[in-house]
C-alpha cells in the first residue's frame, strides 16, 4: 500500500518570480492606462459641456449669455461657495436677451424613469411660470415605446408654453387647461417621469428662484466684482 | 503547436469557426447591442482592437510568464485593452459610448478573447496569433453586423440611423417591428441565422459524402 502523495505545487518557479511577473505586469498596464486617461480626459470633458451648453441653447431659446447659479445653502449664488467642487453642487442656469433682459432659468434634474434615471434640462420662465422647452439629457426608456420621451417632436413641443405645475393627461382627452401636457401612448411611465421630475424639480428650486429674483441688487452686486 | 496552414489560420475564425454562429462564443454583447448596426459596428471594432492587441501581446510574452499566473496576466492585459477602448469611445463617440453602457467593460470577460489566448496566442508564434485574432475579430464583427442589419432594419426601418450615413430603407407607411430592437427581437434574429447556417452546413456535409462514396450513399437511401 502506498501512502497518497500530497500535491505540492511545481517546485521549478519560485513564488518570487509569479509576483514580479504580475506586479510588472500591473505596473506597466498601469502607465499605459494613466497616459490614455490624461489624452482622453480633456476630450470627455469638453464633450460634456459643449452637450450641455447646446442643451442649455436650446432650452431657452438661444440666449445671449447665461449665468451659472450654484445652489448653497438653501439659495442661489452665482459665486462658488469657497472650497466647492463644482461638479458635485447642483446648478442652474439663467439666461439672458442681448438687451440684458431675463429669459428665464435652465434646469436640470433627474428621477428614475422605467428602466433607469432619466435626466432632463427644461427652461422655465420664474415672471410667468411657464417652460420654455424641455430635452432629455440622458435616458435607458425602451427603444420604440419610452425613447419617444427624446424622441418625439409632438410630446417635446409641449414643453414650449405649457404652465407649471404640470398635468399629464391622456392623448386627446385635454380639456384646454394651460397645465396639460398629452402623454404618450404605450409610454405612459416615461411621460408621467418626465412631468414628475419638472414638477419635483420646480417644487425644490421654486423658493430659491424666487428668492434669487427679489434680490437682484446682490446679484449684480456679485456680478461687479 | 498547430499543425495549420497562416491561410487557414486566418480565414478559420472569419466562417468555419465564427466566434458566434458557429462557437456559441461571446452571445451576451451579439444579443444586447446589435439593435442598430451602428452600436454592432462599434462594438465589433472595439472587440477586435481588444482581441487583436492582447493576441499580439499575450504572444510576445508567452515564454515570460510562468503557467501558474497565466490567466491573470491574460485578463490583466485584456483589461487593459478594453479600459484603453473604453476611453477612446468615450472621448471620440460619446452617443454610442453612452448607448453600449456597461458593454464596452464586459468585453473583459467575452469568452471569445480569453480563448483565443489559452488556445492560441500562448502557443503559437507572434505572426500566427496576430492572423488568428483578425479572422476571429473579423468573423465577430461579420456575426455582428449580420444581427444588427436585420435588427434595425426591421425593427426601425432604417439602416446606420444616427449616423451621417443614415438612411430609411423601408419607405411609406411602415410600422416598425418594434420588437426587433427590444432584447427578443435578439433571440429571434439569433435563432433565425443559426438555423440557417445549420440548414446549409447539413446540405454541405450532405454532399460532401455523396461525393465521396456515391454508390453507397444511394444504397443506403434505398435501405432507407
Amino acid at each position: 500500500m502506498t501512502a497518497p502523495v500530497p500535491l505540492q505545487p511545481k517546485p521549478d518557479v519560485p513564488a518570487w518570480r509569479l509576483l514580479l511577473t504580475l506586479g510588472l505586469a500591473g505596473a506597466l498596464a498601469g502607465f499605459l492606462l494613466v497616459f490614455v486617461y490624461q489624452i482622453t480626459l480633456p476630450i470627455i470633458e469638453r464633450n460634456k459641456a459643449e452637450r450641455l451648453a447646446a442643451a442649455i441653447e436650446e432650452v431657452l431659446k438661444a440666449p445671449d449669455h447665461y449665468d451659472t447659479l450654484y445652489v448653497s445653502n438653501g439659495a442661489l449664488t452665482r459665486q462658488l461657495p469657497p472650497g466647492a467642487n463644482p461638479a458635485k453642487l447642483d446648478a442652474v442656469y439663467l439666461g439672458y436677451h442681448a438687451d440684458g433682459t431675463r429669459i428665464g432659468y435652465a434646469i436640470a434634474s433627474q428621477e428614475p424613469g422605467f428602466q433607469d434615471q432619466v435626466r432632463l434640462i427644461f427652461g422655465y420662465d420664474d415672471a410667468t411660470s411657464t417652460l420654455l422647452g424641455m430635452k432629455v439629457l440622458e435616458s435607458k426608456e425602451t427603444p420604440g415605446l419610452g425613447d419617444k420621451i427624446e424622441k418625439s417632436e409632438a410630446f417635446i413641443s409641449q414643453f414650449d408654453g405649457v404652465e407649471a405645475p404640470l398635468k399629464g393627461v391622456k392623448a386627446r382627452e385635454g380639456t384646454g387647461d394651460p397645465h396639460e401636457v398629452d402623454m404618450i401612448t404605450g409610454a405612459t411611465i416615461s411621460s408621467r417621469t418626465v412631468i414628475r421630475i419638472i414638477n419635483d424639480a420646480l417644487e425644490r428650486m421654486g423658493p430659491m428662484l424666487k428668492a434669487y429674483e427679489t434680490a437682484p441688487a446682490t446679484a449684480a452686486g456679485e456680478a461687479g466684482q | 503547436m498547430s499543425n495549420t496552414t497562416p491561410q487557414q489560420d486566418f480565414f478559420r475564425g472569419i466562417w468555419r469557426e465564427n466566434p458566434v454562429l458557429i462557437q456559441m462564443l461571446g452571445l451576451c454583447p451579439a444579443l444586447a447591442v446589435t439593435n442598430s448596426v451602428a452600436n454592432a459596428v462599434v462594438m465589433g471594432i472595439a472587440t477586435f482592437f481588444v482581441l487583436t492587441g492582447s493576441s499580439l501581446l499575450v504572444s510576445l510574452v508567452k515564454k515570460l510568464v510562468p503557467g501558474e499566473v497565466r490567466i491573470s496576466t491574460y485578463i490583466l492585459i485584456i483589461a487593459t485593452f478594453v479600459t484603453v477602448a473604453d476611453m477612446t469611445l468615450e472621448a471620440f463617440v460619446p452617443d454610442i459610448h453612452k448607448a453600449l453602457g456597461a458593454f464596452v467593460a464586459l468585453i473583459v470577460v467575452n469568452c471569445i478573447i480569453l480563448a483565443r489566448q489559452e488556445a492560441f496566442a500562448s502557443k503559437n508564434p507572434v505572426g500566427r496569433s496576430l492572423l488568428d485574432a483578425v479572422g476571429t475579430g473579423i468573423g465577430f464583427m461579420i456575426a455582428m453586423l449580420m444581427m444588427g442589419t436585420v435588427r434595425e432594419v426591421l425593427g426601425n426601418g432604417t439602416i446606420l440611423d444616427g449616423t451621417r450615413f443614415g438612411m430609411k430603407v423601408i419607405p411609406g407607411n411602415y410600422e416598425p417591428w418594434v420588437i426587433f430592437v427590444l432584447p427578443p427581437g435578439g433571440f429571434l434574429t439569433l435563432g433565425f441565422w443559426l438555423l440557417i447556417i445549420s440548414w446549409f452546413q447539413k446540405r454541405r456535409t450532405e454532399r460532401a459524402r455523396i461525393r465521396e462514396w456515391p454508390e453507397g450513399v444511394a444504397a443506403q437511401k434505398e435501405a432507407a
